[in-house]
């Protein structure tokens, strides 16, 4: 993991300095509320329907197990005892006092954490896969060129006032799991016709209100010339980016309105002028690449036998293992997932309490580390087959370890009207309903991987237009109602769902979406035609059919 | 008008000239429209002459050389418009502008810092900033991570 240098450190001390003089001028009347809510959003801090909402990044989702206690500590101190870890891998406190913010930040600041661009109009948190650095299917750990970018985005001077947010997402595997075609910026590692890695590079992805599957504006781009690249396109964007209509803002729009090849060309001519001045060095990335060499695994993990034991005698065991873990490059490895998504807990939520048991486990088994999915969930990466028994025992018991990975209950939501001053209708109680309608686990199961996502309001916090199944809460009257759409994905087979029909309203949600589990089992070929590929199979139209004579 | 230039606090005399208005004094600030019509007679009567630049400028369609201009205003209309950030970078690295860049409008104390990492080299308060504050916001930061063009 990337421990700070005096740099690092400097700049989260001087923001906390910085922040914490904006904001007792705020409160003193010396800064208009228009110009302290651009400081205060480039600080992680909303302003929500019950309190400030501060949200935390969460770099590339990598956290130690110090992290992790210290959230513990101000979810205690600072808020009601929980956190919320988001879609893009960072962590949200729902009642901070606004004067106690500066104090948080310095107690981040001392475990090399900070709130730093979690919001406003610039250069956001980077994103990337859970399992980097331990999946099988990994070109190369895309980490080491997160951190570069996390660098090059903190504090970037020409780039703290863009037209609107830019988040970049890299991937480094074969599978996409960190939704890079839907970022401003997606790169994937990839290796050319020579063998060399580099980048391919998408633009003008995106979600929220108007879904864009992001476009290739660049198939390989060397690894030296990654941050001439990125300055590029957001030189541009900056530029030419429109700034009369905060919905017309995102990079996606001027690459619809100017379309790809103008773009590409200005972005292109401006990396001509650039390329050569700001070049990575070879030894710039190896030794960000030595940040993140591997743990020290242990040589004779895999000849355990214990493992295959306690799997053949223990079928609950062996039913979290099929569900909740994930295969290591490392023989006698696994990667565990830990579900924030028990039944009776807001998808997402974590209690202090958890989290400081969380971080003894990453102590005890996980090399100090844990991973946050942009699922909502967390990831235990490196843990020896002889452990993952007693680790599935101590995560039972924390209520950490529901089997429902990638499963029907593992809905992606948003805080809904609940706590979001946005929101025009509930998610939390939602996704509650929909747990309570799929109560049994080995129904669940045969379900198979099905992705929900439910947004409160139409800037789809919760992705819910790349969900297999899509729930949008919209506000009719007064009256909360629920858009649904199928097919979505935001993996390699990128896609926007179909909207399936008129909404439905709050009573009827939860049973209609019972009813679309049920047509999908009913038309499946088998166990292995997934949900999502019935749907692309057959279209929305059957799903329509049963859901709007039903209900 | 107060101007913070090189961390200090000085008056200076440059002024903005509307376009119907007639050149008279020695520190001139023009429009982009005038300065690209310029004729050489009324150019003699300015003794130095500054341009001011709007925040839609497109600095590779303007047909003149910056160079010839002792300053260059860049004027924020309102603080969330963050083009003069690249404006002023590019007149540095691009454009190769010595002279002195300046901001005025609607920036805040709280983009100094940045304002000055970009290349920009004066500031022109307004009424309500408090110098010495935005004096010592220039040095919010001690250390920066990217390649500075200042």
């Amino acid at each position: 993991m990337y421990q700070y240098n005096y740099k690092d450190q400097a700049i989260v001390d001087q923001r906390v300095i910085q922040f914490r003089d904006q904001t007792t001028r705020y409160l003193n009347g010396e800064i208009p509320e228009d110009k302290y809510r651009a400081l205060r959003l480039m600080n992680g801090v909303y302003v929500q329907t019950h309190a400030p909402l501060l949200r935390i990044a969460g770099p590339y989702g990598l956290l130690s197990s110090k992290q992790v206690r210290k959230l513990a500590s101000i979810a205690r101190d600072y808020d009601k005892g929980f956190c919320h870890f988001t879609t893009r891998q960072n962590i949200q406190f729902n009642w901070p006092a606004l004067e106690r913010v500066p104090d948080i930040l310095e107690e981040l600041a001392s475990v090399q954490m900070h709130a730093i661009q979690t919001s406003g109009n610039c250069l956001r948190n980077t994103t990337s896969d859970q399992l980097a650095g331990i999946c099988k299917d990994e070109i190369e750990d895309p980490r080491p060129y997160c951190e570069i970018i996390r660098q090059w985005t903190i504090l970037h001077p020409e780039f703290a006032y863009l037209p609107r947010k830019f988040k970049i997402a890299v991937s480094g595997a074969k599978q996409d799991r960190a939704a890079t075609q839907f970022h401003d910026i997606g790169l994937h590692l990839v290796k050319n016709d020579q063998g060399e890695v580099g980048f391919k590079v998408f633009v003008g992805g995106g979600l929220g209100r108007t879904p864009v599957i992001g476009q290739v504006i660049r198939p390989f781009l060397e690894k030296k010339h990654l941050l001439s690249y990125l300055e590029a396109i957001v030189r541009v964007y900056n530029l030419y980016g429109r700034r009369d209509n905060k919905y017309r803002a995102r990079i996606k729009i001027l690459v619809r309105e100017a379309g790809l090849a103008e773009v590409t060309q200005k972005v292109e001519a401006e990396w001509q002028i650039i390329k050569d001045k700001l070049q990575l060095s070879a030894t710039d990335i190896s030794d960000m690449r030595a940040q993140f060499n591997p743990p020290a695994y242990a040589a004779d993990a895999a000849q355990d036998t214990s493992y295959a034991e306690k799997l053949a005698g223990n079928s609950e065991f062996a039913t979290w293992v099929k569900h909740n873990t994930a295969e290591h490059k490392v023989d006698g490895y696994i990667a565990a997932y830990i579900s924030l998504k028990a039944p009776d807990s807001p998808p997402g939520d974590c209690s202090e309490s958890q989290l400081d048991a969380i971080a003894d486990l990453a102590d005890q088994y996980s090399f100090g580390m844990v991973r946050v999915t942009h699922r909502q969930n967390l990831v235990l990466a490196d843990i020896k087959q002889a452990d993952l028994f007693s680790l599935w025992q101590k995560l039972s018991a924390l209520a950490l370890a529901t089997p429902n990975i990638n499963k029907a209950t593992d809905m992606i939501c948003c805080p809904g009207l609940d706590y979001c001053s946005l929101a025009n209708a509930g998610s939390i109680g939602i996704a509650k309903e929909i747990n309570a309608q799929l109560d049994s686990l080995d129904y669940l199961h045969d379900l198979g991987e099905v992705k929900i996502n439910i947004s409160g309001c139409m800037n789809g916090c919760a992705h819910q237009s790349v969900g297999h199944i899509g729930i949008l809460g919209v506000d009719k009257k007064g009256v909360e109602w629920y858009q649904i759409t199928l097919g979505g994905s935001s993996e390699n087979d990128a896609a926007i769902g179909d909207r399936l029909g008129p909404a439905v309203s709050k009573e009827d949600i939860a049973g209609v979406i019972k009813t679309i589990l049920e047509t999908y089992l009913d038309l499946r070929h088998d166990e292995d035609e997934t949900f999502l590929a019935v749907v692309r199979r057959l279209g929305v139209s059957p799903f329509k059919e049963k859901v709007y004579a039903d209900h | 008008m107060q101007i913070i230039k090189n961390g200090e606090v000085t008056q200076d005399n440059w002024t903005f000239i509307d376009d119907d208005t007639a050149l008279n004094a020695d520190y001139n600030i023009i429009s982009l429209t005038r300065w690209q019509n310029i004729d050489p007679e009324t150019r003699k009567k300015s003794k130095h002459l500054g341009v001011r630049l709007e925040s839609d400028v497109i600095l590779e369609e303007v047909n003149k050389d910056f160079n010839n201009l002792d300053l260059i205003e860049l004027y924020i209309p309102v603080f969330t418009d963050g083009r003069a950030f690249t404006h002023a970078r590019l007149l540095r690295s691009r454009f190769d502008f010595t002279g002195d860049i300046r901001v005025s409008g609607d920036f805040m104390r709280d983009q100094v810092f940045y304002f000055s990492r970009v290349g920009v080299s004066s500031f022109a308060l307004n009424e309500q900033d408090n110098a010495e504050e935005v004096i010592a916001s220039l040095n919010d930061f001690s250390v920066t991570y990217q390649v500075s063009t200042a």
